[in-house]
């Protein structure tokens, strides 16, 4: 694709996505250094002489010691996997269903049913924190896990509906007409013959909706209010600040270990989740 | 092959013999509804009956555990005469145009780069998501932390480069003057007060908190836009380029004419929820600043936040949330009917 000559190579594609690259990248690389590097090192005046600002020749695992003894961060991890795997799995399921049913099934008011998901996807939850902490405290679910595994859904299975409906379109109908003329009952041959054709559509969703989960904050910041309740990036936020303290080793190792599920999830399913996002995009 | 041989036995014993159930959904409107009530049920629990509740919030005078009267539209008239709400309606605006232009140019920017094929490319692709995957409040803190008015690496790079090339000015314009007798002259004491104590304090100005704020957003954006732009440039049969170019079109020319009205419909739909998401951002600005310094980056969503959540005036909360309501729909509406041209033409 690149014609020319080798400079132009180096100035118009090496040279940019370098830059790219390393600017995408610097702040987790910053993340681990920051990690790993003693507090003696870490609040030296960053004009003070001889200061070596991008490694460490003393790494340290004191910070990650603090961050497990010291605070609730192991609690917190806990809870977050727990929420986002149960609204994972909630949002999967009535994705699944209600994406085949708009993609396969005639009945009433399937298209305006179908709008009003679509209507709902782009509702950011920042529009509803506050009329929905006030049902949660009435529905006396405040400072429970239940709390963020019933709403999570609310902007897991929009996207979910949408992705999977998507994906159905794609299957051939006749694959499912042939189960049917063997006699299979419909509700069958969904779960049997069209479902599992659909499994990587089915992991682009939920790997999608797991990372959304474990992202969310808004709502866990709102909803949950004792520490051992919270989730990662709350229980980040409001216990390693203390005032005007920010405790920055313990932040930024705390940063690194709780994005870790993320990125491993992530690093298996690269390829469900690229698809994913083309296939929220392209609807 | 052995979930085959499951379905087809589930097939076969469901054959035999049918309960009532299967009957029933045997019909297509009864099965519809029934695989739809769930999603039905939850969104409407927890999206629509929310929504009303915001809307009688608003309208009447309700504290933290206080419900109040029914005031009408006073809540409305309070905050539009709020001067802190017009700065962050403001603030919301100018946020999402500026960083929504910036991560349009450059994940399309990256996006044609990555659509060149060389070593590696699988493998970069995946270490380009890393920004749009971690979670955002971990991954500001880590800038947060970048900005650090004492500490900041991001000054300590600045101050490097600026006296780096200084020097080099200098070097250059000593070895000029003093020619033919060349000779380092002692530049950095002069240089030094050039650049003060060099501290850029990045989230204590207004205007620099606010760039901080857009960088980051742009940061975390680009990887998305350029993902799915990425995956829009590949659906472009490279025949059409090839043909351009035997017509003598450029590398511009190809992509003004070849590449760009092919991606706009996909482009269009990108811009529309990045635009949604960054109006409504609420956890960047709350980690990084806070919404200051005074409500200098102060957004819709934080000042909801604050006001609502904070002070415990839910009443006014909703309202503010309420409030960013008309000017979404309003943007939602004219993106749509756009893409609606867009893809009929």
């Amino acid at each position: 694709m690149i014609e020319g000559a080798r400079w132009r190579r180096w100035v118009f594609f090496y040279l940019p996505l370098t830059a790219f690259v390393v600017s995408l990248l610097f702040p987790f690389y910053w993340m681990i250094v920051t990690a790993v590097r003693p507090d003696n090192e870490l609040y030296r005046p960053w004009n003070a002489p001889n200061y070596a600002p991008f490694w460490t020749l003393h790494p340290t695992l004191e910070h990650v010691r603090d961050l497990l003894n010291d605070t609730l961060f192991g609690t917190w991890m806990l809870n977050t996997m727990l929420i986002s795997l149960a609204a994972t799995a909630i949002s999967l399921f009535c994705g699944l269903l209600a994406g085949y049913a708009l993609a396969r099934l005639k009945f009433p008011f399937a298209g305006s049913i179908g709008t009003g998901i679509f209507i709902t996807y782009l509702v950011p939850q920042t529009l509803l924190f506050i009329p929905l902490s006030d049902i949660i405290r009435n529905f006396h679910l405040g400072d429970s896990p239940w709390a963020l595994i019933l709403t999570y859904p609310t902007f897991l299975i929009p996207f979910c509906t949408w992705l999977m409906m998507g994906y159905f379109k794609s299957i051939p109908k006749e694959l499912e007409e042939c189960a049917r003329i063997d006699g299979a009952p419909r509700w069958k041959a969904m779960l049997y013959i069209i479902f599992p054709v659909a499994i990587p559509g089915i992991l682009s969703a939920g790997i999608f909706a797991f990372t959304l989960s474990w992202n969310e904050f808004i709502y866990a910041l709102v909803f949950l209010s004792s520490p051992e309740q919270k989730t990662v990036p709350v229980g980040v936020t409001s216990e390693l600040v203390r005032g005007d303290v920010f405790y920055w080793g313990e932040l930024m190792a705390g940063a690194l270990l709780g994005s870790i599920p993320v990125a491993f999830v992530y690093s298996f399913f690269v390829e469900y989740y690229v698809s994913g996002i083309t296939g929220s995009v392209k609807g | 092959m052995a979930l085959l041989s499951d379905a087809s036995s589930g097939i076969a014993a469901g054959t035999a013999r049918r309960g009532p159930i299967t009957r029933l959904l045997e019909d297509e409107r009864r099965l519809g509804i029934a695989l739809l009530a769930p999603t039905v049920i939850l969104l409407v629990l927890f999206i629509a009956y929310p929504f009303v509740k915001g809307v009688e919030l608003a309208v009447t005078d309700t504290r933290v555990g206080v419900p109040g009267p029914y005031v009408g539209l006073d809540n409305f008239v309070h905050v539009w005469q709020d001067g802190i709400f017009r700065v962050a309606v403001w603030n919301t605006c100018l946020y999402t145009l500026v960083t929504t232009i910036f991560k349009t140019i450059l994940g399309l920017w990256l996006a044609l780069l990555l659509n060149r094929s060389f070593r590696g490319k699988a493998f970069m692709r995946a270490f380009i998501l890393l920004p749009f995957i971690i979670p955002t409040v971990l991954s500001t803190f880590a800038w947060k932390w970048m900005f650090d008015p004492t500490f900041s690496v991001i000054n300590w790079v600045i101050l490097h480069l600026g006296l780096m090339s200084a020097k080099l000015v200098a070097l250059t314009v000593s070895a000029v003057v003093n020619f033919p007798h060349f000779s380092q002259i002692a530049i950095d004491a002069d240089l030094a007060p050039l650049f003060g104590s060099g501290r850029i304090n990045w989230l204590g100005d207004p205007t620099l908190a606010m760039i901080a704020v857009i960088i980051v957003n742009v940061w975390r954006g680009v990887p998305f836009y350029a993902i799915s732009l990425l995956a829009g440039l590949q659906t472009i049969s490279p025949e059409l380029h090839e043909a351009a170019a035997i017509d003598g079109a450029g590398p511009w020319q190809r992509f003004r004419h070849v590449t760009w009205p092919l991606l706009l419909p996909v482009t269009m739909v990108i811009v529309l929820f990045s635009v949604i998401q960054t109006f409504a951002d609420f956890q960047l600005v709350y980690v990084l600043t806070g919404g200051g310094p005074a409500n200098a980056t102060q957004l819709f969503a934080t000042y909801a936040y604050q006001i609502g959540i904070g002070t415990g005036l839910l009443s006014q909360g909703a309202t503010i949330s309420l409030a960013v309501f008309p000017v979404l729909l309003f943007v939602v509406i004219v993106q749509l009917l756009y893409i609606r041209r867009v893809e009929t033409t």
